[in-house]
């Protein structure tokens, strides 16, 4: 087992209690290591390694959306390593290629950088003009502008909870709008 | 959008709290189960002897063997919506209304029997058990389904098939209200073609269905 695997579960555990500041380190600190198993998988696979952070983003995803199937008292690395392999095996099915995922990919990989120029993945962008006005803007606001709930609220004149609903809805359609490419 | 936008953008989301599946999936058979009772009332009815019936150990053991199926199916269904579960220290639980059905072939083998053997196992409702269990569990399916939806099985294909299971046991729950045919022979020949044909379709949709 990786050196800080225990240190997730404890991170995860939190985050289930409502701590979102450790979530937030929790999927920073997941991040380069399902970088570097994309990596190695879409290598394997003969794919250009450059498509790794679409991969990364679509487990990540995968990774907010399911978590409530993460049982609390289980570490947390095999559970998101086999979301992982999952999300993987969608990205190469998707790209019409003969699926060869190794268990190991992500379990014994070495944390990755994103290399400068494949930092930002261009899957979710896509994706996000199809989203209705609301929710796009709701969206971009927090994750490209930064802003918080609260400031996003103010500046489109809706309530802290229509703002939640509508950035939960915005994830949950980008979600299955990658599932149905 | 970077990484670290998205990361960001999560950790927003984080108070956003989903249901476990153990209650999706309960609300979502409950939802689905009035559908099936009433198709249940009018197309096939309660036996009208069901009153005498139930002093017949035979009747019973029938209820036993099918909520034993959707019972085990619901628990091996659960474990299997984690994305890291797998069938295996599970399987045998879908074994345990086989054995009912066996041990209750054992012990009619032991009583004395009016009627022979073959007559037993082909019984009278065959037909009807076999288009009866698979559209009253239509409904239940199709619950089962939405509720798993929620989970994250890594075999979606399987999880289809269990939650076949799931609703072909309840459905055989139903109809063996309605059916004479009391014999454990009949119940492990026609009940368990209906439910592969249940499990077949439940397997088929959850492939396309199921993936998260």
């Amino acid at each position: 087992m990786r050196e800080g695997e225990d240190e997730w579960t404890g991170l995860m555990r939190q985050a289930i209690s409502g701590d979102s500041a450790a979530y937030h380190r929790l999927l920073r600190a997941v991040t380069p290591v399902l970088r570097a198993g994309a990596r190695r998988g879409l290598a394997r696979a003969g794919q250009p390694i450059d498509q790794s952070e679409d991969v990364v983003q679509d487990i990540l995803l995968a990774v907010h959306l399911k978590r409530h199937t993460w049982d609390v008292n289980a570490p947390f690395a095999p559970w998101l390593f086999a979301i992982a392999r999952n999300k993987l095996i969608d990205a190469l099915r998707r790209r019409g290629r003969r699926v060869f995922v190794n268990i190991d990919d992500f379990a014994e990989s070495i944390p990755d950088e994103p290399a400068a120029e494949t930092a930002s993945a261009n899957e979710i962008a896509t994706l996000l003009q199809t989203l209705p006005p609301r929710q796009r803007e709701v969206l971009q606001s927090i994750a490209v502008e930064s802003t918080s709930i609260r400031d996003t609220a103010a500046k489109f004149a809706m309530s802290e909870g229509a703002v939640r609903v509508a950035l939960h809805r915005a994830l949950t359609s980008l979600t299955a709008k990658l599932r149905e490419q | 959008m970077e990484t670290e936008q998205l990361i960001r953008t999560l950790a927003a989301d984080n108070p956003r709290r989903a249901r476990p599946v153990g209650l999706i999936l309960t609300l979502a058979l409950l939802a689905a189960a009035p559908l099936s009772v009433a198709i249940f009332m009018m197309a096939l009815g309660v036996r009208p002897d069901v009153m005498t019936a139930m002093h017949n150990p035979f009747f019973d053991l029938k209820f036993l063997i099918t909520l034993a199926l959707a019972v085990s199916a619901i628990v091996v269904s659960l474990h299997l919506s984690r994305p890291e579960a797998s069938l295996k220290g599970w399987g045998w639980l879908l074994l345990i209304p086989v054995g009912i059905i066996a041990a209750g072939i054992g012990s009619e083998m032991m009583m004395p029997q009016r009627l022979p053997m073959m007559t037993r196992l082909i019984g009278s409702n065959s037909r009807i058990c076999m288009t009866a269990i698979p559209l009253l569990s239509l409904p239940l399916l199709a619950g089962a389904l939405i509720g798993l939806r929620h989970g994250a099985p890594a075999r979606p294909a399987l999880a289809g098939a269990i939650a076949g299971l799931i609703s072909a046991g309840l459905a055989a729950t139903l109809y063996a209200a309605h059916c004479t045919d009391d014999s454990p022979l009949f119940v492990a020949t026609w009940y368990p073609i209906a439910t592969a044909m249940v499990t077949a379709v439940g397997a088929l949709i959850g492939a396309r269905v199921l993936r998260f």
